[in-house]
């Protein structure tokens, strides 16, 4: 693991300069490097509390890279190296005084396709407020596990077999699993990879509707080339092309009137 | 604009868009039709405009198919997008605009019936202006050219000016002789579909706007139709201070 921290005391605002919404993360001047080659060229990001952001772009583009800054999920990358200042509520995420661990417990993660731990439903939810001493008391982590189900919109399917393996579930169940996993340890931020693209239209429609209320309590950064997708569930659209962020706007603009000829052609389908 | 990587996208928006310019040619022939038709009392024309407008009708009912297959299909972003509504949009002014050219027809075969009153000139020269605005207007839909579509905007203002000077002359020759009154109601209604029909076409043209620039017109376009507010009153003495308005 080699992250230089450029700027390990830095600090971000919590409001935009235009007012608005709190700002839950921002992003300023973000460079990542995979070895000599950059993927990120000088990324500027606000993400609004309680709001979904969708990151679009054609595959390569840095959305993903730019996703996995968010809760360091690049620390694990050989080689790879990030600059610019990530902050959370105001905190620089890559500083001293952060723990990765925590902060991922802060930032949790929904993966393209759905990744049960080979365990019980039950302990599929259990085993971050466990690890993370969350919750300790038996009666304590039934609650957890229930309320996270219920909030994943899982649990009337699966409060008669909590006891079955995780993996039994079908695949859009499977991913509701990963998300109610992913509140369990009550995160502030939810960054979700490509969450549908394993799933049909059915499964696909409860995830969407699940986003659409977590939104209350929860920031969400989904990546996604689903166009339709982006303009259902966000409420804010970045468009990322080779390596920088061309455009960020409400997804309505973004979808009806796009300001960049770039931004057009992606979405439009046409050769850019 | 490059081309869409889906060429059969492409090319059915295409199809939309010429849809739309044969049925603006469609609707300005009928106008041009109705008012020569008046002017001339001409009955086997006026007879041919209104048998014609169920073209027109068809065309809305394909355009109107062949938007929504688009949207239900292609699910269109940002350009795409509001190159269809605004064939939705347009499509619904030319009907209207078609209507409007076959009532004058209609109009048209009660007015031969009777002696022509004078203030039936006013028809073809508001007929001229009304005809040139929807050219432009659907020359700038073809060109996509915003600033034509505004400069024809704008004219609709000349238009209004026509329509109040001649509803108050049209007002005065009734008073004058009241036997005019059944042809001159006849010449109000048809100087106020041309009226309307300048409006559509305004339409149009801020459908255009919102079609190249992606947000709508927002500046209030100048209104000067005057006849809402019009009154003529009998005078004793018959000289030049026979209209007023209030």
């Amino acid at each position: 693991m080699s992250v230089q921290t450029q700027f390990p005391t830095a600090s971000a605002p919590l409001r935009s300069a235009t007012g608005g919404p709190l700002l839950k993360m921002v992003a300023r001047d973000v460079k990542v490097f995979y070895g000599a080659k950059q993927a990120l060229k000088g990324i500027d990001l606000e993400i609004q509390e309680n709001r979904v952001m969708a990151l679009i772009g054609p595959s390569g583009c840095g959305k993903s890279t730019f996703l996995r800054c968010l809760n360091r999920m690049n620390d694990t990358i050989e080689n790879c190296r990030v600059e610019g200042l990530i902050a959370l509520d105001g905190e620089d995420v890559y500083g001293h005084a952060i723990d990765a661990v925590q902060l991922r417990a802060r930032v949790g993660m929904v993966f393209q396709k759905p990744n049960p731990f080979p365990k019980s439903i039950y302990d599929n939810i259990a085993y971050g407020p466990r690890i993370h001493g969350i919750a300790t008391h038996r009666d304590e982590l039934d609650e957890i596990v229930q309320t996270s189900l219920e909030r994943a919109g899982l649990w009337n399917e699966v409060k008669d077999r909590l006891r079955e393996p995780g993996t039994g579930l079908s695949g859009g169940q499977q991913q509701r699993l990963c998300i109610a996993r992913a509140i369990a340890v009550s995160p502030e931020v939810i960054l979700m990879d490509e969450p549908c693209s394993a799933l049909d239209p059915i499964a696909t429609a409860h995830i969407e509707e699940l986003i659409d209320e977590l939104r209350e309590n929860y920031t969400i950064v989904i990546v996604t080339h689903n166009m339709q997708q982006a303009a259902r569930v966000s409420q804010k659209t970045a468009f990322f092309h080779l390596g920088e962020m061309v455009e960020c706007d409400d997804t309505e603009e973004i979808f009806t009137n796009p300001r960049d000829e770039r931004t057009q052609g992606y979405i439009t389908g046409r050769y850019g | 604009m490059t081309d869409h990587i889906v060429r059969s996208f492409a090319q059915e928006l295409q199809r939309l868009s010429n849809l739309i310019t044969q049925m603006g040619g469609v609707a300005e022939a009928q106008v041009d039709a109705a008012v020569k038709a008046v002017g001339r009392r001409d009955v086997t024309l006026a007879t041919q405009v209104m048998q014609a407008d169920q073209r027109i009708d068809a065309y809305e009912r394909d355009i109107d198919a062949e938007a929504i297959r688009l949207l239900a299909l292609r699910q269109p972003l940002a350009q795409d997008l509001r190159e269809i509504v605004s064939a939705l949009k347009i499509s619904s002014d030319l009907e209207r605009i078609g209507d409007y050219a076959s009532n004058i027809a209609k109009r048209s075969l009660a007015l031969a019936q009777v002696p022509a009153v004078r203030p039936v000139v006013a028809v073809p020269r508001m007929g001229r202006l009304v005809e040139a605005i929807m050219k432009d207007v659907l020359d700038a839909y073809i060109e996509r050219d915003v600033a034509k579509a505004i400069a024809a905007w704008e004219r609709d203002e000349e238009l209004d000016d026509l329509y109040t000077s001649l509803f108050r002359e049209v007002l005065t020759y009734m008073m004058e002789d009241p036997r005019t009154i059944t042809p001159c109601t006849h010449l109000l209604f048809m100087a106020k579909n041309l009226e309307r029909i300048g409006d559509h076409a305004t339409n149009i043209a801020e459908t255009i706007h919102f079609l190249v620039v992606g947000a709508p017109l927002r500046v209030e376009r100048p209104k000067s139709d005057g006849s809402s507010f019009a009154v003529v009153t009998p005078s004793s003495d018959n000289d030049s201070d026979r209209t007023g308005q209030a």
